[in-house]
């Protein structure tokens, strides 16, 4: 049995509700100061605290791929800002044995107007390596990232592709005994995330440990040997990939998570409340099986009369690439309670999660912009190629028939046809 | 044609997983990291400082390397402030309003405090916006924070020695020949880094938490440079009270250079021996104040 490189006990991390939101100015501590004796009289609520970690207890043995998903806000980068070292916990410890590389953003410490060559070092030196590191992979990491030729031009006039490769690059050859990724990998074109998912499988090869947090059940299915569901900050499971990741799954398509709207939210002049898909029924309003027409029901509430109403509607994948919008001008609405509907033609997104957002404007005024909740699950029969990454994104029906057209091939016909194989 | 790629990217996988010398991880020894909540007041790392002390070569590197970019004149905007402003005081303090100088001609008595006035000027307004500044990299990675206020000091030393080259000029044009205390220079030198330090990191911890400190720093370096001796001596203030006076580090700064340079002016004295225990005492505070904010900073940007 290998050995333990990151053993967490009991870590837990609290915000209090608000801090985070904004910094202080000092008007702010001074109307504090002066309201502080009035609120004790109030008896209002105490500072409401935020719990980003609870009691989590982990740990990853040598050379492991350990995977960690959960919705949005369920804990899973504070835990990697706190393994880091970036942010500090409020209780409990966590310990790692070996040099640590952090991946949470690509192309950390760039500076747009110095050199792709200055910025390597630059990037390299913040994220851990010496300069005589840097120097002896130098050559490798210009090769990976494929930027021989832009070496010496000032990174604010690269295209966003060869930006992130070579963020990437440089920290691809950090060489860390324990690697943390966060979400990284969901920028570039496909190429190059191969590329990247092949050099993680390559690290953890070599006897180091990768930490990853990613949205794509694909990417997590394909890497990891073990996965971590958190869940409102706590261990929701811990297990094998398979198992973990077909239980996250399951849940995400009962739409467990809380159907119900921001109850809490005072008097607006217009919200959205839920939606669903109502053609054709099903027992799950938010599961999408059909590979044919569909329609999508959103409620609104409206509290004051709309004259120039504009809404909004995205399809957006997880990693928040716009698939599709559209939009409803000229909306005049009465207050009470409404039913938007969408008819729509065929969606042939391969299975997976995906969100709706939806908005809401009055003339030029924000009334409402909502990431809906539940996920828009989208369970149809896989009709791409069976493995993962050769599907790509769709999912289409398609036939394959082989027709014999010329019984006898002529052998000048056959020439022909190298030549232009070649 | 696209199983022949499936199976050559799998090959290429596993031939590309090398080991290499990873040394076994153990739960028996001593961890790499003990990540735990923020514990006591002194937790001051030096060890971990100095593992870093490349980076803080880059940082520095990489500010002198963007600071001039784009601009027409370039770094010849590190003679042009001092210059100009030399001048303007030598026409109105010195012309105009007749203020003793010590018995030095007006433009070197001017520009001898302006050297070290404006390295810890804009030193001080650098290294208290860098924490903001570099906010997307603090929330991404983590070093040692003190490190960016730290090269924000350091890198204004270069500036220093380009006006620097400019006051050797004009003594010679004066013909004043410098004295041998010239060589305590540097003492003086490191008093002035020591001071923006100590200020830029209780600066830049504030700064990150209350944004108001961005806009009362122009403020402060007026206010600073009217109790500092830049455009008066210090000999204008009563004897009995300079070394209150002196509880302002830089005013023992820039009297220790006019003096080492020119062997004019005020000898070191209760005056410098303030500032030095004033500068000590802002450092360390600094250290203590900003390391206290160190764990949380990321969370509050």
């Amino acid at each position: 049995m290998s050995h333990l490189t990151i053993q967490v006990e009991n870590l837990s991390k609290s915000y209090r509700l608000g801090r985070r939101e904004r910094y202080l100015a000092l008007r702010d501590v001074l109307t504090n100061a002066l309201t502080a004796p009035l609120r004790l009289l109030q008896r209002g609520p105490a500072a409401e605290l935020i719990w980003a970690l609870r009691d989590v207890n982990l740990e990853v043995h040598q050379g492991e791929i350990l995977g960690i998903v959960g919705r949005n806000g369920a804990g899973k980068s504070t835990l990697l800002k706190v393994l880091t070292r970036i942010t500090k916990p409020t209780s409990g410890r966590a310990r790692i044995w070996g040099r640590v590389g952090s991946l949470l953003e690509v192309g950390t410490g760039f500076h747009p107007e110095l050199t792709g060559r200055e910025n390597i070092f630059m990037s390299g030196s913040i994220l851990g390596m010496k300069k005589s590191e840097i120097q002896s992979k130098f050559d490798q990491i210009v090769t990976f990232a494929g930027v021989e030729k832009f070496l010496d031009t000032p990174a604010k006039h690269y295209s966003s592709g060869m930006y992130t490769r070579l963020g990437f690059a440089v920290a691809a050859h950090l060489e860390p005994e324990v690697l943390l990724v966060d979400e990284v990998l969901a920028v570039g074109d496909i190429e190059f995330q191969k590329k990247c998912l092949g050099k993680m499988k390559e690290v953890s090869q070599g006897g180091r440990t990768v930490v990853l947090v990613s949205h794509q059940m694909n990417q997590i299915r394909r890497l990891c040997d073990k996965v971590l569901w958190m869940d409102y900050g706590q261990v929701r499971m811990l297990g094998p990939t398979a198992e973990v990741v077909g239980a996250y799954e399951a849940a995400l398509m009962s739409g467990e998570t809380v159907n119900a709207r921001r109850k809490d939210v005072p008097h607006v002049k217009a919200r959205f409340l839920s939606w669903e898909i109502v053609e054709p029924r099903s027992e799950h309003p938010h599961l999408l099986t059909t590979l044919g027409p569909f329609t999508v029901k959103f409620t609104v509430e409206v509290n004051q009369a709309i004259r120039l109403g504009v809404h909004g509607v995205e399809i957006n994948n997880p990693d928040g690439q716009l698939l599709w919008g559209n939009a409803a001008f000229n909306l005049s609405l009465e207050p009470g309670i409404h039913s938007f509907y969408h008819r729509m033609g065929p969606l042939p997104l391969k299975p997976g999660p995906y969100h709706w957002r939806v908005t809401l404007f009055n003339e030029h005024e924000r009334l409402d912009i909502w990431d809906c909740i539940p996920e828009l699950m989208i369970g149809t029969k896989p009709q791409a190629h069976p493995r993962d990454e050769w599907a790509g994104f769709l999912n289409i029906p398609s036939e394959f028939s082989v027709e014999r057209v010329v019984t006898q091939v002529d052998s000048e016909l056959s020439i022909a046809g190298q030549c232009c194989e070649a | 044609m696209s199983l022949h790629i499936t199976t050559g990217g799998e090959a290429a996988l596993t031939n590309q997983g090398r080991v290499t010398d990873v040394k076994p991880a153990s739960g028996e020894s001593a961890p790499t990291f003990d990540i735990a909540p923020p514990s006591g007041w002194f937790d001051i790392n030096f060890h971990e400082m100095w593992m870093y002390r490349e980076l803080l070569y880059s940082l520095v590197w990489r500010d002198l390397k963007v600071r001039y970019k784009q601009t027409a004149i370039g770094v010849g905007w590190v003679i042009i402030q001092p210059f100009c402003t030399m001048l303007v005081f030598s026409f109105f303090f010195g012309r105009l309003a007749k203020m003793p100088s010590q018995g030095l001609p007006y433009p070197v008595f001017y520009y001898c405090a302006l050297l070290p006035w404006m390295y810890f000027a804009s030193a001080l307004a650098n290294s208290t916006n860098t924490i903001v500044e570099q906010e997307r990299v603090i929330t991404k990675v983590y070093f040692p924070r003190v490190l960016l206020p730290t090269s924000a000091v350091l890198s204004g030393l270069v500036d220093f020695t380009v006006s620097l080259m400019m006051l050797i000029g004009m003594m010679f044009y004066y013909h004043l020949t410098p004295r041998v205390t010239a060589l305590l220079l540097p003492v003086f030198l490191l008093m002035a880094v020591a001071t923006a330090l100590g200020t830029g990191l209780w600066l830049s911890a504030l700064n990150a938490i209350y944004r108001d400190v961005r806009y009362a720093i122009p403020f402060i370096v007026q206010f600073w440079m009217f109790a500092s001796p830049v455009a008066y001596p210090s000999t204008l203030v009563p004897a009995q009270w300079r070394w209150l006076y002196g509880l302002n580090p830089m005013a023992g700064v820039i009297e220790g250079f006019r003096w080492a340079l020119t062997g004019h002016g005020q000898p070191p004295g209760p005056l410098l021996f303030a500032s030095g225990a004033m500068v000590a005492v802002l450092l360390f505070g600094g250290l203590l104040y900003f390391k206290n904010m160190e764990g949380t900073i990321a969370d509050r940007m």
